[in-house]
C-alpha cells in the first residue's frame, strides 16, 4: 500500500461516561482510499474530528508524512494538507456558493471565481458561485463541499458519511470523483456505515465498534455480511416478513389526495398535488432525499400545519385534513416524527412527562383536566419495559437516553397507543443495528396486526426491507408507489432525482472524465 | 418673506430630524453588528444611559469632548462586556441577560449621575468650513452639524463596507448564519461574537452619549427614554441591512421632530398624547414588517440568539 | 483552567440553590458597592436587609410592597415559561389602575360594597386588554413581543398622564396633575399600618398558579411550549391559544395589581404610579425560578430592597438608585451562576471541554458518539 501518510498510535478519547475512542491505531497510505467502517455510536466521527483538529485526543499519537502530528484547531489541520468533507453543520444557508468557499479557504485568495470555474469544470462538478447556498439541492451543496477542499489541494481529504442525501446516480458521480483524486495522488479516508458502498469503493478498511478496533482489512476480498458481522459483532436476523406486498383488497385506512401546502421555511419546499393511499396490513416506503418535501409532507400528515383542503386527509374515510394532531390521534394516527429531541420528545423533561407528551388523547392520561401522573407513570413503565429501553428511572429527563434508546422508547410510546395508522419518519436515523432491528420487527408486526404503516426514509435499504410498495418523493412532487418486487435501486434513483435533471445527466460525464 | 420663514422651518425640522436621529443611528448600527454575529443583546437601553452618563461626567471633569466620548465608548463597551461574558462564556439566556443589563444599566447610571444634574455640558465643537455654513439651506442642512453626526454617517459607512466587502465581515456573518459550521471550519465563534457585541455596546455608548452631550447637553435619570429599544427594532425594520437602519433613524428622528415642532406647525393636541407617537410608531413599523414573515426570515441571521456550544 | 462538563440531566440541587448563590453574590457586590460609596458595609447591608424585619411597620409595608411584585411575577411567570416574553407588565399595571380608577371616578360618590370588586374586575381586564395587543400583533402578525410590550410601557405611562392632566384631574384640587381620592379604599390586614388585603390575594394567586402549573394540563402545555415549541406543535397543543392564555393571564394580573395599588397606599390616580413594579416583577419571576413559592420569597426579598433601601437613604443618606443597582445584580448573578445547573465546573486541567448542551445532548451520552444529529440542511 506505499508509504504510509497519516499514522494513528493509541488515540484514545473520554466523555464523561464513556470512552468514545481506545486505543485506536490505523495507517492511512498514500493515494488509498480507507474506509472507517463503524456503527452508529461506534465512535468513528469523534476519530476524524481528532484527525482535524476539531478536538484533541487525551491518549495516543498522530503521524503525518513521519512527523508528529497534533492539529490544535482545523486551520492547522488545513495548513497540514488535510480536508474534510463533513455531512453536517458545514455551510452556510445564507451565504452565496463563492463565499462559503471563501471561508473554507483560511485566506482570500484573489480571482477566487476563477479558480472555482476551473476546480469545477476540471471535475465536472457544476456549480453557479452566484447562488445562496439555501436554494440549492443536497447533491449541490455537497460539490459545494468538495470543490472547497479541493481547492486546497489536500493530501489527505477525509469524508464523514458523504452518501446518505444522495441519490445512487449523485453516488456514482461522487465515487468517479474520489477515484480520480486517488489516482492524482490524494489519500481519501472514507467514513461509512453502508457495506456495499465500500466494498465497491475503498481498499482499506478499519472496523471500529464500541470506540476499539477490531479488524483492518481489505473489503474487497470480504462479503457483506462478513463486514457486518466485523462491525456489529453478532449476526443479525433480517426482519422477519411473511410477503412483500400488503393484501391489495384490504380496506384503505389511510387516503391523502390532491394534497397541496406551501413551505411556511426559509428553503422549504411545498407539497404539489401528493395523492397515495395505505391499505391495512401494508407498510409503504416513501424514498426521497432530503429536502424534497419530506418534513412538510409530515408536518401536514400530523396536523402540525393544515392544508387548505379538509378531505385531502382521509383516516378510515373520515376527512381529518382540517383537524389538529390531537383529534388525529383520537381517530388512530400516530406518529413517530424525525427529530427525537424537541419534537418527539422535551430534553429537559421526564419520561413519564414524555410519555404523557402524546399519550394525552389515546391514553386517558387525564382526570377533570388534570395530568393522572400515575397513569402516565405506569404508560411510560410499560413502554420501557415493553420495548427494552435502558434507562435509570422514570424520573429521568429524555436528554439523558442515548439516541438509540429514546428512539426506542419514542417508537414504542407510538406503538403501545395501537394506532390503525402509523407513520414513521426515519425511523431508524442515528441508531445502533440492534435497536433499528428491533423497530423493524415492531412496524412489521404492526402492519401484520391490521394497521397502515406509511415509512419516510431517506435509506432505501430499510425500505427494501420492510415496505411492500415504496414511492418516490422529488421537489414535493410523489411518484406513484410501486411494489418493491418490480423495482429496483437504480430506477427510485432516477426519481429521487427528478428524472430529467442535469444531476443525473452530470453522472456519465463524470464517470468518463 | 412668508416663503422664507416656511423654507425656515423646513430646514429646522430636517436639521431637527438629524439630530434626534444620530443616538438611533449609532445604537441601531452597534446592535446590528452584534446581531449580524448572531447575538441579541436587549440590553442597548442599558449601554446607552451607561454611555450617556459616562460622557457627561467626564466633559464636566475634564472639558474635552474627545475625552467624553473615550469615557461613552468605554463604559458602553464595559456593559456590553458584561453582557457578553454572562450570555457567550457563561450562557445564560440572552433575553434576560439584556433585560438584566437595561435594568442595572439604569440603576448604575442613576447612581452614578447622582451629583451631575442641573449642570450642563459644555457645546459640542460643530463642523465649520469657512463660508459653508453660511450658504442658504444647504449650509445648515449639510455643513452646519455638530462632529458626531458626520461621525455616525461615517460609522454607518464603515459597518456596511465591512460586512460586505471585507473578509471579516463575511466571518461574522458566517458566525451569525451557522455557528456550527463556523467553528467546524475553524473560526473562533465565541470570539468573533465577543468583538461583535463590544462594537455594539462601544456604539450604544456613544448614541448615549449624544443625548447627554449634544441634543440636550444634561443630565437626567433615564434619558434614554426608550431610545435603546426603539433602535432594537429599527435593526428588526431594516432588516439588518446598515443604510437602511440608517433610513428608518431619520424617518423616526422625522415623528420625534414633528412631534416638537406641532405647536408652530398650528397643530393643537395633547403634548402627552403627541409623545406617544414614537413609541405607536415603533410598534407599527414592527407589525409592518413582521407581516412579510417569510421575507423577513430570510434577512435575519440564523442564529441570532442561540447560545453555541463547542459540540462539533 | 477550569473546564465545563455538561450534566447528564439538569441538578434539581443547583435548580434551587442557584437562587441562594445569587444572593450570596449579590451581598458581597453590594458591600463593595457600599464601600466605594464610602458608606461602612456591614452597616449598610445590616440597614437595608435586617432593619425593616424588626418592627411591625417594617414588615407591614414590606407586605405593601410584595403584594405588586408577588401579583405580577406570578402572572410573568406563566409566560416566561412558555417562552412568551411580556416586557409590558409596567403598562399593564397602569392601565389596569387607570381602569379600575376611572370607573371608581366615574360614579364618584356613590360607593358600596360592590365597588371595589368592580374596580377589581375593571382593573384585571384593563391589565389584560393592554397585555392582548402584544397577544394579537404576535400570534396575528408576528411581531416581536417584546419590543411591542415594552414600546406599550412607555405609551401608557403617557395616556396616564394625558387623563389626569385632563378629563381625570381633581376638579376640586389646587390644578395639580392627579385625580380625586377615591371614595373606597382596600381593606387593611393590620390595623394601623398600611398592610392591605393585596397581599392576601397575592399569595392565593400563588397558591391557584401552583396547582395549575404543576398539575393541570395548561402548565404541562405551557412548560413543553417553553421547553420545545416543536413538541408542543407536534403534541398539537395550540401556540396561538397558549400565547394568547400566558398574555392574558399576565396582563390581568398586573392590573390588579396596578389597581390595588392606586386604591391601596395611593389613594387616587397620579403620574408617578408606575414606579417599576413592573420591570421589577420580571427580577422577581426568575429568581423566584419561575415558580410560585419561589416568587413568594422573591417578592419579599425584593420588597426587602425598596424599604431598606429607604430607611438606608433616611438614616445613612444613601442615594436610591441604589436599590435599583442590587436589583440588577441579582438577577446578573443569578443568570451567571445558572450554569452550574447544566454544567459541573471540573478544576482539573486536561479535561476537554464536554461536548454536549440543549442542542445536541446525544453527544454526552454512551454509544451514540457519532450519532448523526436528525437535522438535514435542506430541510
Amino acid at each position: 500500500m506505499g508509504r504510509p501518510l497519516l499514522e494513528l498510535e493509541g488515540i484514545t478519547k473520554d466523555f464523561p461516561g464513556v470512552r468514545a475512542n481506545d486505543g485506536v491505531t490505523l495507517t492511512v497510505g498514500r493515494r488509498e482510499i480507507h474506509a472507517l467502517l463503524g456503527e452508529n455510536g461506534a465512535g468513528k466521527s469523534t476519530l476524524v474530528k481528532i484527525v482535524y483538529g476539531l478536538m484533541r485526543a487525551d491518549g495516543g499519537a498522530m503521524r503525518l508524512d513521519r512527523e508528529p502530528y497534533a492539529p490544535a484547531r482545523p486551520s492547522e489541520a488545513r495548513a497540514h494538507g488535510i480536508a474534510m468533507v463533513c455531512q453536517h453543520f458545514s455551510l452556510f444557508e445564507g451565504l452565496t456558493v463563492a463565499e462559503n468557499i471563501a471561508l473554507g479557504l483560511g485566506r482570500a485568495g484573489a480571482g477566487l471565481s476563477r479558480r472555482i470555474a476551473a476546480v469545477s469544470s476540471n471535475y465536472g462538478l457544476k456549480l453557479d458561485p452566484g447562488r445562496l447556498v439555501g436554494t440549492l439541492s443536497a447533491g449541490e451543496r455537497q460539490r459545494v463541499e468538495v470543490v472547497r477542499c479541493l481547492l486546497e489541494e489536500p493530501k489527505l481529504l477525509i469524508m464523514d458519511e458523504p452518501t446518505s442525501v444522495l441519490t445512487p446516480q449523485e453516488i456514482e458521480a461522487l465515487f468517479a470523483t474520489l477515484r480520480r483524486l486517488a489516482s492524482e495522488g490524494c489519500s481519501i479516508l472514507y467514513i461509512s456505515h453502508k457495506l456495499e458502498e465500500i466494498r465497491t469503493l475503498c481498499g482499506r478498511a478499519t472496523i471500529l465498534r464500541a470506540g476499539k478496533v477490531v479488524e483492518s482489512c481489505d473489503p474487497r476480498q470480504e462479503t457483506a455480511r462478513s463486514l457486518a458481522e466485523m462491525m456489529i459483532g453478532t449476526t443479525l436476523a433480517p426482519p422477519w416478513r411473511e410477503n412483500g406486498a400488503g393484501p391489495a383488497d384490504s380496506k384503505v385506512r389511510l387516503r391523502v389526495s390532491s394534497l397541496r401546502l406551501a413551505s411556511d421555511r426559509q428553503f422549504g419546499v411545498g407539497l404539489d398535488d401528493i395523492s397515495f393511499e395505505v391499505r391495512a396490513g401494508e407498510i409503504l416506503g416513501i424514498a426521497g432525499v432530503a429536502g424534497n418535501g419530506q418534513a412538510e409532507l409530515m408536518r401536514a400528515l400530523t396536523g402540525e400545519r393544515l392544508p387548505a383542503a379538509p378531505g385531502a386527509i382521509a383516516v378510515d374515510g373520515i376527512p381529518v385534513g382540517g383537524s389538529g394532531p390531537e383529534v388525529r390521534r383520537e381517530l388512530g394516527m400516530c406518529f413517530v416524527p424525525e427529530e427525537r429531541l424537541g419534537q418527539a420528545s422535551v430534553a429537559d423533561m421526564t419520561l413519564w412527562e414524555n410519555a404523557a407528551l402524546t399519550g394525552l388523547p389515546r391514553m386517558g392520561l387525564s382526570r377533570l383536566g388534570f395530568l393522572d401522573v400515575r397513569k402516565a407513570r405506569a404508560f411510560a413503565g410499560n413502554i420501557v419495559s415493553s420495548y427494552g429501553v435502558h434507562v435509570r428511572g422514570l424520573d429521568g429527563a429524555a436528554r439523558s437516553l442515548s439516541g438509540g434508546n429514546l428512539q426506542k422508547f419514542v417508537v414504542g410510546r407510538e406503538m403501545l397507543q395501537a394506532p390503525s395508522v402509523l407513520i414513521a419518519a426515519q425511523p431508524t436515523w442515528g441508531v445502533d443495528a440492534g435497536a433499528a432491528a428491533a423497530i423493524h420487527q415492531a412496524l412489521l408486526s404492526l402492519a401484520q396486526a391490521g394497521a397502515a404503516v406509511l415509512v419516510i426514509s431517506q435509506d432505501l435499504d430499510e425500505l427494501f426491507a420492510i415496505a411492500g410498495r415504496i414511492a418516490v418523493i422529488s421537489n414535493g412532487r410523489l411518484t406513484p408507489a410501486k411494489p418493491v418486487e418490480v423495482l429496483t435501486a437504480h430506477e427510485i434513483g432516477l426519481s429521487m432525482g427528478g428524472h430529467p435533471s442535469a444531476d443525473v445527466v452530470d453522472a456519465p460525464e463524470v464517470a468518463h472524465a | 418673506m412668508e416663503q422664507f420663514a416656511l423654507w425656515d422651518l423646513i430646514v429646522n425640522i430636517l436639521v431637527g430630524a438629524m439630530i434626534a436621529a444620530t443616538p438611533l443611528v449609532l445604537a441601531a448600527t452597534g446592535e446590528l453588528v452584534a446581531e449580524r454575529a448572531g447575538v441579541l443583546n436587549l440590553g442597548v437601553e442599558g449601554m446607552m444611559v451607561v454611555g450617556a452618563i459616562a460622557g457627561f461626567s467626564a466633559v464636566i471633569a475634564t472639558g474635552s469632548a474627545a475625552l467624553a466620548l473615550l469615557a461613552a465608548v468605554v463604559a458602553g463597551s464595559a456593559m456590553a462586556l458584561l453582557f457578553a461574558v454572562l450570555a457567550l462564556t457563561l450562557r445564560a439566556n440572552q433575553v434576560a441577560s439584556g433585560l438584566a443589563l437595561t435594568m442595572f444599566g439604569l440603576g448604575l447610571s442613576a447612581l452614578w449621575g447622582q451629583g451631575y444634574s442641573g449642570l450642563s455640558a459644555p457645546a459640542f465643537p460643530r463642523l465649520s468650513v469657512a463660508g459653508l455654513g453660511d450658504l442658504p439651506v444647504v449650509g445648515k442642512l449639510v455643513f452646519g452639524h455638530d462632529l458626531l453626526v458626520y461621525l455616525s454617517l461615517a460609522l454607518v459607512a464603515a459597518v456596511a463596507w465591512a460586512l460586505a466587502r471585507t473578509r471579516l465581515g463575511l466571518v461574522v456573518r458566517a458566525v451569525g448564519e451557522n455557528h456550527d459550521a463556523a467553528y467546524t471550519l475553524g473560526y473562533p465563534v465565541i470570539a468573533v461574537r465577543y468583538l461583535a457585541t463590544l462594537v455594539g455596546g462601544a456604539m450604544a455608548g456613544l448614541g448615549g452619549a449624544y443625548l447627554s452631550l449634544v441634543q440636550t447637553p444634561l443630565w437626567v435619570e433615564r434619558m434614554t427614554a426608550g431610545r435603546g429599544w426603539i433602535a432594537l427594532a429599527l435593526v428588526v425594520f431594516a432588516a439588518w441591512r446598515p443604510w437602511r437602519a440608517l433610513a428608518g433613524a431619520y424617518l423616526f428622528g422625522g415623528i420625534t421632530v414633528l412631534q416638537l415642532h406641532s405647536q408652530a406647525l398650528g397643530l393643537k393636541v395633547d403634548a402627552q398624547l403627541l409623545a406617544m407617537l414614537p413609541y405607536l410608531a415603533t410598534i407599527a413599523v414592527l407589525v409592518a414588517v413582521s407581516r412579510e414573515g417569510v421575507r423577513l426570515r430570510l434577512n435575519a441571521p440564523a442564529c441570532l440568539g442561540k447560545p453555541f456550544y463547542a459540540t462539533a | 483552567m477550569p473546564r465545563l462538563e455538561a450534566r447528564p440531566q439538569p441538578s434539581r440541587l443547583m435548580f434551587y440553590a442557584t437562587p441562594l448563590i445569587a444572593i450570596l453574590f449579590t451581598l458581597a457586590a453590594g458591600g463593595v458597592l457600599f464601600a466605594l460609596l464610602k458608606k461602612p458595609p456591614l452597616e449598610a447591608l445590616a440597614l437595608i436587609f435586617i432593619r425593616p424585619l424588626t418592627s411591625v411597620r417594617g414588615l407591614a409595608e414590606l407586605t405593601v410592597k410584595a403584594a405588586p411584585l408577588i401579583l405580577i411575577a406570578i402572572g410573568l411567570a406563566a409566560g416566561f415559561r412558555a417562552g412568551v416574553w411580556n416586557i409590558g407588565a409596567e403598562g399593564q399595571y397602569t392601565v389596569g389602575a387607570l381602569a379600575g380608577g376611572s370607573l371608581a371616578l366615574a360614579v364618584y360618590p356613590v360607593t358600596g360594597w360592590w365597588l371595589l370588586p368592580l374596580m377589581s374586575l375593571a382593573g384585571i381586564i384593563g391589565g389584560a386588554a393592554w397585555a392582548a395587543i402584544p397577544a394579537l400583533l404576535r400570534s396575528r402578525f408576528n411581531a416581536n413581543e417584546i419590543l411591542v410590550s415594552l414600546m406599550l410601557n412607555y405609551v401608557a405611562v403617557f395616556l396616564l398622564g394625558s387623563l389626569v392632566h385632563g378629563p381625570l384631574r381633581d376638579p376640586d384640587g389646587l390644578n395639580f396633575p392627579e385625580s380625586r381620592l377615591f371614595q373606597t379604599a382596600l381593606p387593611l390586614i393590620v390595623p394601623g399600618t398600611r398592610a392591605h388585603v393585596g397581599f392576601v390575594v397575592a399569595l392565593i394567586a400563588a397558591l391557584v398558579a401552583w396547582v395549575l402549573m404543576e398539575w393541570h394540563l395548561l402548565g404541562f402545555q405551557i412548560k413543553v411550549l417553553g421547553q420545545a415549541p416543536g413538541a408542543a406543535r407536534f403534541a398539537g397543543f395550540s401556540e396561538p391559544r397558549l400565547v394568547w392564555l400566558c398574555f392574558l393571564v399576565s396582563g390581568g394580573c398586573a392590573g390588579l395589581a396596578g389597581l390595588f395599588e392606586a386604591t391601596g397606599p395611593v389613594g387616587q390616580l397620579v403620574p408617578a404610579l408606575p414606579a417599576g413594579y413592573g420591570f421589577t416583577g420580571i427580577i422577581v419571576a426568575f429568581l423566584g425560578r419561575l415558580h410560585p413559592a419561589g416568587i413568594v420569597l422573591a417578592g419579599l426579598l425584593m420588597a426587602l430592597t425598596y424599604i431598606g433601601g429607604e430607611t438606608a437613604q433616611i438614616s445613612m443618606s444613601l442615594p436610591s438608585a441604589a436599590t435599583a443597582v442590587f436589583q440588577g445584580m441579582f438577577l446578573f448573578f443569578l443568570l451567571a451562576s445558572d450554569l452550574l445547573v447544566n454544567y459541573r465546573v471540573r478544576w482539573r486541567s486536561h479535561t476537554q471541554p464536554a461536548p454536549a448542551g440543549h442542542t445536541v445532548p446525544d453527544m454526552a451520552l454512551p454509544r451514540s458518539t457519532s450519532a448523526q444529529p436528525s437535522a438535514q440542511p435542506g430541510e
